[in-house]
């Protein structure tokens, strides 16, 4: 027996689940080529389909920057042939609306607003159809824990671009505060990662692609954990 | 080493150990797929590969096939056509003749049917046995493979009261959906790396290819590997070449085609084909057995560029296939062609034989572009449709449905 005092384990709340996760789309069976009806449609669509429509592309493969960061935009530029309420509806940014309604109570006025402005967009017919799609995401275990923030940085650069979604990304509309997994994580060690948690904050996930994320997140977790990293 | 081992070695483990994950909550589940084919066409060859798999998993899987007399066929070939949207009207004797095969067929598989945790009816042809297995006990599931984006109306009226029972769909793309009010789900098709259509092939098999057709090895070659069927444009695809022909008169063109069980109207399709390519030596319109897929791999290997110039498409496996071995391919922008083809990286959309010339003399005369593509286009099918995908996705939809279809599914 030796006098010194056994290391407390760290309770279960405290263990950082490392989760992977994989979305499956649906069609809701609504398909539209006009911006009135495409306001109607949007009035009454599932929360999910929005949420796929501002995000589901960041699990998508693409070869390119996406010109426009959601597919409302994309599509009244390239279906449409609008560049105004294109531009309008790309400066959307879903992390500065509270919750989904919200952000479909703004798509719909900005879209109303332009079909005041410009009368022939009422009847224009696109040359694209828009499908609404919403998604299923299914998330997996992938049996790895973590116990202290050091381990995240040795763990990050291997981290999936799906796992990253799954805590970055698809974690702001589960965590209470809104943030990410990992922000929340660090907040349940008390102010001893104030720095590392104001940080991850202050990154903004809606122009990267997932993978430039975490060279993001590598960085920011290297720089805050030189010793574990080098 | 075992199936899954051996995906593993392509996928990475991570994604096999996700299909693991996702099977343990459908323990002790069976599995029954049902489609009008064992050989030839996409269904038949998705199915010899996914249902091994899926055994290999642990779930009890089984595939049926439903049988008919030719004017059942003539009938589904029929309705197949119309859901591409060719007016084609079918008469009421037909009808008769789809309801009784099917009424016939579901006197023998109602056992398995109605006692199965999971039933996947492909295609239209077998879409009416729910119907007549009255005391199901699992979920139904309609899987669509069938660009049904502008259906020929008065047969997807007659087709909506066998398929809107059913407790899901499957559509490869979103534009094939209908509005139903049971969840239709986005699953696009799949190819299978480890099957004689897509493993890498001994340099012997590719000479013996070249001898025995007599191609040129040392001059430039396009080829189209797909059914003698309307939709697909062989026809098109000569004129394309001819087109094309006139700036590069060392071309040479391979149509290699083979004829599926429920299709009757291939010979037709095919004399079309023969005729149109009028006796050139450089021309090769091939109509290759059901089995010869390691001479279909062959062909797309030899291929400069491949061609898939269909003016209907439901997901088109020929395109995914030639990518993954790494070839350029010019597509019709049509269906799913658009979900691989994506312009000037995997290869070309084009909507006219003038386009497909346009795109075969530009990639001839840029070398560094075919490979620069090519390598593009296997990383891009290695990454988005190979059968583990596929695989993950009807599982998912599987654990939805036992999970009373949640949006959110969390898997231990």
């Amino acid at each position: 027996m030796t006098d010194q005092q056994p290391e407390t384990p760290p309770t279960e709340t405290n263990l950082f689940s490392i989760k992977d996760c994989a979305l499956v789309a649906l069609a809701t069976g609504k398909k539209t080529r006009q911006l009135k009806e495409f306001a109607k449609d949007l009035a009454g669509i599932d929360t999910a389909s929005i949420y796929h429509h501002f995000w589901g592309g960041l699990l998508q493969p693409r070869f390119e920057e996406r010109e426009y960061n959601n597919d409302f935009a994309a599509w009244v530029r390239h279906g449409i042939h609008d560049g105004v309420l294109a531009e309008q509806l790309a400066a959307l940014d879903p992390t500065t609306f509270p919750d989904i309604e919200l952000l479909r109570q703004e798509i719909i006025d900005l879209v109303d607003t332009r079909l005041d402005e410009a009368e022939y967009l009422a009847w224009a017919r696109a040359t694209q159809q828009f499908e609404f799609i919403r998604s299923q995401i299914v998330v997996f275990d992938t049996g790895k824990q973590l116990q202290k923030p050091e381990e995240l940085a040795g763990e990050m650069a291997s981290l999936s671009t799906s796992s990253i979604f799954y805590h970055f990304i698809d974690a702001r509309r589960r965590t209470s505060d809104g943030y990410d997994d990992f922000t929340d994580w660090l907040a349940s060690f008390g102010g001893e990662y104030e720095t590392l948690r104001e940080q991850l904050i202050g990154i903004d996930p809606y122009f990267s692609s997932l993978s430039e994320l975490r060279e993001q997140l590598v960085r920011l977790f290297s720089t805050h954990f030189p010793e574990v990293s080098s | 080493m075992s199936l899954l081992d051996d995906y593993a070695q392509i996928v990475g483990s991570d994604v096999i150990d996700h299909l693991r994950q996702l099977t343990r909550p459908l323990a002790g589940a069976k599995l029954v797929h049902v489609n009008s084919t064992r050989t030839g066409g996409g269904v038949a060859e998705i199915l010899n590969k996914l249902v091994p798999l899926t055994r290999e998993l642990g779930i009890d899987t089984h595939w049926e096939v439903i049988s008919g007399e030719s004017e059942f066929y003539e009938c589904t070939k029929g309705m197949h056509n119309a859901l591409q949207g060719n007016r084609i009207p079918l008469s009421d004797r037909l009808l008769g003749v789809y309801e009784d095969t099917n009424a016939h067929n579901a006197e023998t598989l109602r056992p398995t049917l109605e006692d199965a945790d999971f039933v996947f009816i492909h295609d239209p042809q077998p879409a009416p046995l729910l119907k007549y297995c009255t005391n199901r006990k699992g979920k139904w599931i309609w899987r669509c493979h069938i660009d049904a984006s502008h259906p020929y109306r008065p047969v997807w009226k007659y087709l909506y009261p066998f398929v809107a029972p059913y407790d899901a769909s499957v559509f490869s793309l979103a534009a094939f959906s209908q509005e139903m009010q049971h969840p239709q789900y986005l699953i696009p098709p799949s190819i299978d790396p480890l099957s004689d259509k897509n493993i890498e092939v001994e340099p012997d098999t590719i000479r013996e290819v070249y001898t025995k057709y007599n191609i040129d090895p040392e001059r430039p070659v396009i080829v189209q590997v797909s059914r003698y069927d309307r939709f697909k444009d062989p026809v098109g695809v000569i004129h394309a070449y001819h087109m094309a022909k006139r700036f590069l008169p060392s071309l040479q063109l391979v149509l290699a085609g083979g004829g599926a069980a429920d299709d009757p109207e291939g010979e037709a399709v095919l004399s079309e084909a023969e005729a149109a390519a009028g006796g050139d030596p450089d021309i090769h319109v091939l109509l290759l057995p059901a089995d010869a897929n390691l001479e279909i791999n062959a062909f797309q290997r030899i291929a400069d560029i491949v061609l898939q110039k269909s003016i209907r498409e439901g997901f088109g496996l020929t395109v995914t296939e030639a990518m993954w071995k790494g070839k350029p391919v010019i597509g019709g922008d049509v269906g799913g062609i658009r979900l691989q083809v994506v312009n000037h990286h995997t290869g070309f959309l084009v909507n006219t034989p003038e386009g497909a010339a346009l795109r075969i003399r530009y990639l001839l005369h840029q070398p560094g572009k075919i490979k620069e593509m090519g390598e593009k286009a296997h990383a891009y099918v290695r990454d988005n449709f190979l059968i583990t995908r596929h695989l993950r996705e009807y599982l998912t939809l599987m654990v939805a449905h036992l999970s009373g279809a949640q949006d959110r599914i969390e898997v231990k």
